[in-house]
């Protein structure tokens, strides 16, 4: 997968002594780091080993040898806040989609990192667009629970390691309703009794198999969440659907949610900020598609901006292929009326404070070097990667898409057929 | 292939061929087979709302033919193109409006939709975008399932959008005839046709069908087709029997006598074989491409354009030289086997092989920024240094799907005397960060981004959440 630095990069930087290969200088007309230096003109990163170790201006100390890449913009490496990506090869071909279990006698127990393959063909095709971590979440099945989200990085290593189990997957709203009898009062029903049944693990389970709502695995996998250890994701639109989740907190202070879609957020805003509870939306979705989103506003982002909400942007309406469009997602609520700033941390700062993932998401001494180096704006639609460095190792611009690519760049057959084109 | 657009009713399919340019002067002594039955039932009323005479200046201008015009001016006078240039006179009584900064285009075309068919909300009842009750159903038209108060129309007005193609599912073999309309809302489907625009009929290639019918009802095997042979001998069945109908009434045409029994679906398919009705073929694969280019040779009609054909780049050549268009997303891939294969660059590839390329949506998301699809596919064509310049670009959106529909002799491009289908953008349209400010559909100011109250609300969402709010 990983490619050697000259391969990736050789038509963008110089390359000084390759003696210090896991030291780079990242050079760039705008470095946004996402921290108080804000956008850095003619900025410099430097990365030893899997660290920033200097973010400053042009003058800023260089180590010696390091390699130099030099780019328009530089950014953090972008986090997806939400997909299915590596989780699919082909959505429509179910040996090869590991998003939800239809058919499962489990439901909170179903840790979708069990399911994670490093070498699916998304993984690249979503790296090379500049998202350097994932949160993956699996959909539901046949319960009101998905089971258990990851965190992890494109680089397609086999090796690669997971934050397991970083939040547990809730639909509530019409998706909730229908999975748990019919109506949303038996879908609440259930995650409460889903709850205590998570909190009065194990003492419940000793005599008995079964809780009110839960079996003894899935209470065992829900007792850290309904003990607000940890994060809940819930999909939910419609205002009183927010509303209901937000009641749930109130009544359960110590609870940690993340609500998806939220795509009537911008109605409850206020509350949303005062409770402190950040959610991850789809620029895109202004349609009533549904009578869950009715009020769907591409002024969602902007709104929710206005009134303190802590928000992440991500593909949710095309999250099993196309995490990589978040960046266009983003784009558009700029157009919308988000600041750009803001827009761009709901692709780093945001999902790396959702997700607890200290030292990802800035560019800031110390953090993680997780950095993407660009020919234009990281927002435009014309823009894209010309370097990717995750964990202060470049990455290969290569993806099954761009192989396919290069091999069909010419028709011409007179010699060989197709088949024996190997660009 | 060029082919009559104007249906005239009442007049048979063979007399609209030999009858181009002189429809109204057809001597009155012809046959009674010429009426044998009205081909044009459910006639558009839509008529060009008022307009007042229009003076863009000092826009860059892309005239959708290729060419690019700095500091431009274009003039809009009685719901057509008037002028284009670079130093207009306003004429009286015209508004002015001084668009520094700003581009203006020919209005987008999206030949590839299912507003109405699968509108917001989308709930069971409607879904009316697939007749999904046999494999061939040529005999339905997607104009009598849209329901013309989906919200998405005004979306996608807001988006640059003036004229689109709607389309039945891909369901079915043959899913029954398209409908071209005018993004123009009106209580009536009616009130949205494209005036004298011609009809076309959707086919679908590949998994669909096969995994509709062959997998269908929950039982195994559902029905035919259940493979890809399945799929291409029901396509040649049908055509099979169309041929023989088209048989009949050629025959009488040529010698009168008892008209030949009436068949809805072998109407639209005897269209196809006539000429008169636009071929549009959802097909993903390269390789099932070329059967059905074969396949149209067989049966003496032309495919106008492979629809999502995300291996096109495969073939490009090939459909160069057959002339069917290819319309296109910019990077859709991945969620089913026949879409394995797409690439960002697939759009930039067809055009660079000198066949026609459109940038679609099939989405009512999509089309509400197919700018931005073309802007994306336009630069990951020049990183791998297939450098079309912009002007040239804009092709894809508005005159390529003008001709797959047929009408590109009244719309698809800023030339005097076509429909004033006009897009002001607040910037360069191939930037995320540009809205179009103000869409002209026949010289009428439709949408004006400076003028939220005035934006079009459908009945669905009148006392609902959001009511008028900015979308």
């Amino acid at each position: 997968m990983r490619k050697s630095l000259a391969t990736a990069l050789a038509a963008f930087t110089c390359l000084t002594a390759p003696a210090l290969a896991d030291t780079y200088v990242v050079r760039g007309e705008n470095v946004w780091t996402g921290t108080s230096q804000g956008t850095i003109k003619n900025g410099v990163v430097v990365i030893e080993d899997d660290r920033i170790t200097a973010v400053g201006g042009a003058s800023t100390a260089v180590p010696d040898g390091a390699s130099e890449i030099s780019a328009k913009w530089v950014t953090p490496g972008l986090i997806s806040a939400y997909s299915q990506t590596g989780l699919v090869e082909v959505g429509a071909e179910d040996p090869t989609n590991d998003a939800m279990a239809a058919a499962s006698a489990y439901s909170i127990s179903l840790n979708a990192a069990d399911g994670f393959n490093p070498d699916a063909t998304a993984i690249d095709v979503t790296r090379i667009e500049g998202f350097t971590r994932l949160a993956v979440a699996p959909q539901t099945g046949n319960t009101m629970f998905g089971g258990q989200g990851f965190i992890a990085d494109t680089s397609g290593d086999l090796d690669t390691p997971l934050k397991e189990k970083a939040f547990t997957v809730i639909a509530l709203g019409e998706a909730g309703a229908g999975l748990t009898g019919g109506s949303r009062a038996s879908a609440m029903a259930t995650l409460k009794a889903a709850l205590d049944d998570g909190r009065a693990y194990p003492a419940r389970y000793i005599a008995n198999t079964e809780g009110d709502a839960l079996k003894r695995l899935d209470a065992q996998a829900f007792s850290q969440a309904a003990r607000g250890q940890q994060l809940i994701m819930v999909r939910a639109h419609r205002a009183s659907d927010l509303n209901a989740v937000m009641d749930l907190a109130e009544e359960q202070p110590n609870l940690k949610f993340v609500i998806v879609g939220a795509d009537e957020g911008w109605r409850v805003a206020p509350r949303l900020a005062e409770l402190d509870i950040p959610v991850i939306v789809d620029a895109f979705s202004n349609l009533p598609s549904s009578f869950e989103r009715l009020a769907a506003t591409s002024e969602n982002a902007s709104r929710l901006a206005e009134a303190g909400v802590t928000f992440a942007i991500a593909n949710v309406g095309d999250s099993v292929e196309q995490a990589r469009l978040a960046s266009q997602i983003a784009g558009n609520a700029v157009a919308n009326g988000l600041d750009f700033d803001d827009a761009l941390a709901a692709l780093t700062v945001a999902p790396a404070e959702i997700f607890n993932m200290t030292g990802y998401g800035t560019l800031a001494p110390g953090g993680h070097a997780d950095v993407v180096a660009w020919d234009g704006d990281p927002l435009e639609v014309t823009s894209s990667p010309v370097a990717v460095i995750i964990d202060g190792e470049t990455q290969s611009l290569e993806s099954r898409q761009t192989r396919l690519r290069d091999r069909y760049l010419n028709l011409d057959e007179s010699e060989r057929p197709m088949a024996y084109h190997k660009p | 292939m060029r082919i009559s657009h104007r249906l005239v009713a009442g007049v048979a399919a063979a007399l609209v061929l030999s009858a181009c340019g002189g429809g109204k002067d057809k001597p009155a002594e012809k046959k009674d087979a010429e009426i044998a039955f009205d081909k044009n039932p459910y006639p558009s009323t839509y008529s060009p709302y008022p307009n007042a005479p229009v003076l863009i200046t000092n826009a860059t201008i892309m005239d959708g033919e290729g060419a690019r015009i700095e500091n431009g001016s274009l003039l809009l006078e009685d719901g057509k193109i008037s002028a284009i240039g670079s130093d207009l006179k306003a004429p009286e009584g015209a508004t002015t409006i001084d668009a520094s900064g700003r581009w203006v285009t020919p209005g987008i075309i999206d030949n590839h939709s299912h507003l109405g068919v699968y509108p917001s909300p989308g709930v069971s009842a409607h879904g009316d975008g697939n007749e999904i009750s046999a494999p061939v159903t040529a005999e339905v038209w997607s104009e009598h399932g849209v329901w013309p108060q989906d919200p998405g129309f005004t979306r996608a007005l807001a988006g640059g959008i003036t004229s689109l193609q709607i389309l039945p599912g891909s369901a079915n073999l043959i899913g029954g005839r398209g409908v071209i309309v005018k993004n123009v809302p009106s209580r009536t489907v009616q009130g949205m046709k494209f005036p004298d625009a011609p009809y076309t009929l959707k086919m679908a290639c590949g998994e669909n069908p096969k995994r509709v019918y062959g997998y269908g009802n929950g039982s195994f095997p559902g029905g035919a087709p259940y493979s890809r042979m399945g799929n291409m001998a029901g396509y040649r069945t049908a055509w099979i029997r169309a041929t023989e109908y088209k048989r009949k009434w050629d025959k009488y045409e040529k010698e009168g006598g008892e008209p030949p029994a009436r068949d809805l679906e072998l109407d639209t398919l005897a269209g196809v074989l006539n000429g008169d009705i636009l071929v549009h073929m959802h097909c993903y694969r390269a390789d099932e491409m070329a059967q059905i280019m074969d396949m149209s040779k067989e049966f003496g009609y032309k495919v106008t354009s492979f629809h999502h054909a995300v291996e096109s780049y495969k073939i490009a050549d090939k459909l160069a030289e057959y002339g069917a268009c290819s319309s296109m997303w910019a990077d859709w891939w991945g969620f089913k086997m026949e879409a394995y294969d797409g690439i960002r660059e697939n759009i930039p590839l067809v055009h660079k092989a000198g066949a026609c390329a459109i940038v679609h949506s099939d989405s009512d998301v999509g089309i509400q920024r197919l700018n931005q699809e073309a802007a994306k596919a336009w630069s990951d064509g020049r990183k791998i240094g297939i450098d079309i310049p912009e002007e040239e670009a804009w092709t894809w959106l508005s005159l390529n799907p003008a001709k797959s529909l047929g009408i590109d002799d009244r719309t698809g491009s800023l030339k005097p005397g076509k429909m004033a289908d006009v897009v002001i953008w607040s910037g360069d349209p191939f930037s995320v960060y540009t809205k179009a400010d103000q869409v002209f559909i026949d010289g009428a100011l439709m949408y004006d981004r400076s003028n939220p109250e005035a934006d079009p609300v459908m009945d669905f969402e009148i006392g609902q959440p959001g009511e008028g709010d900015r979308k």
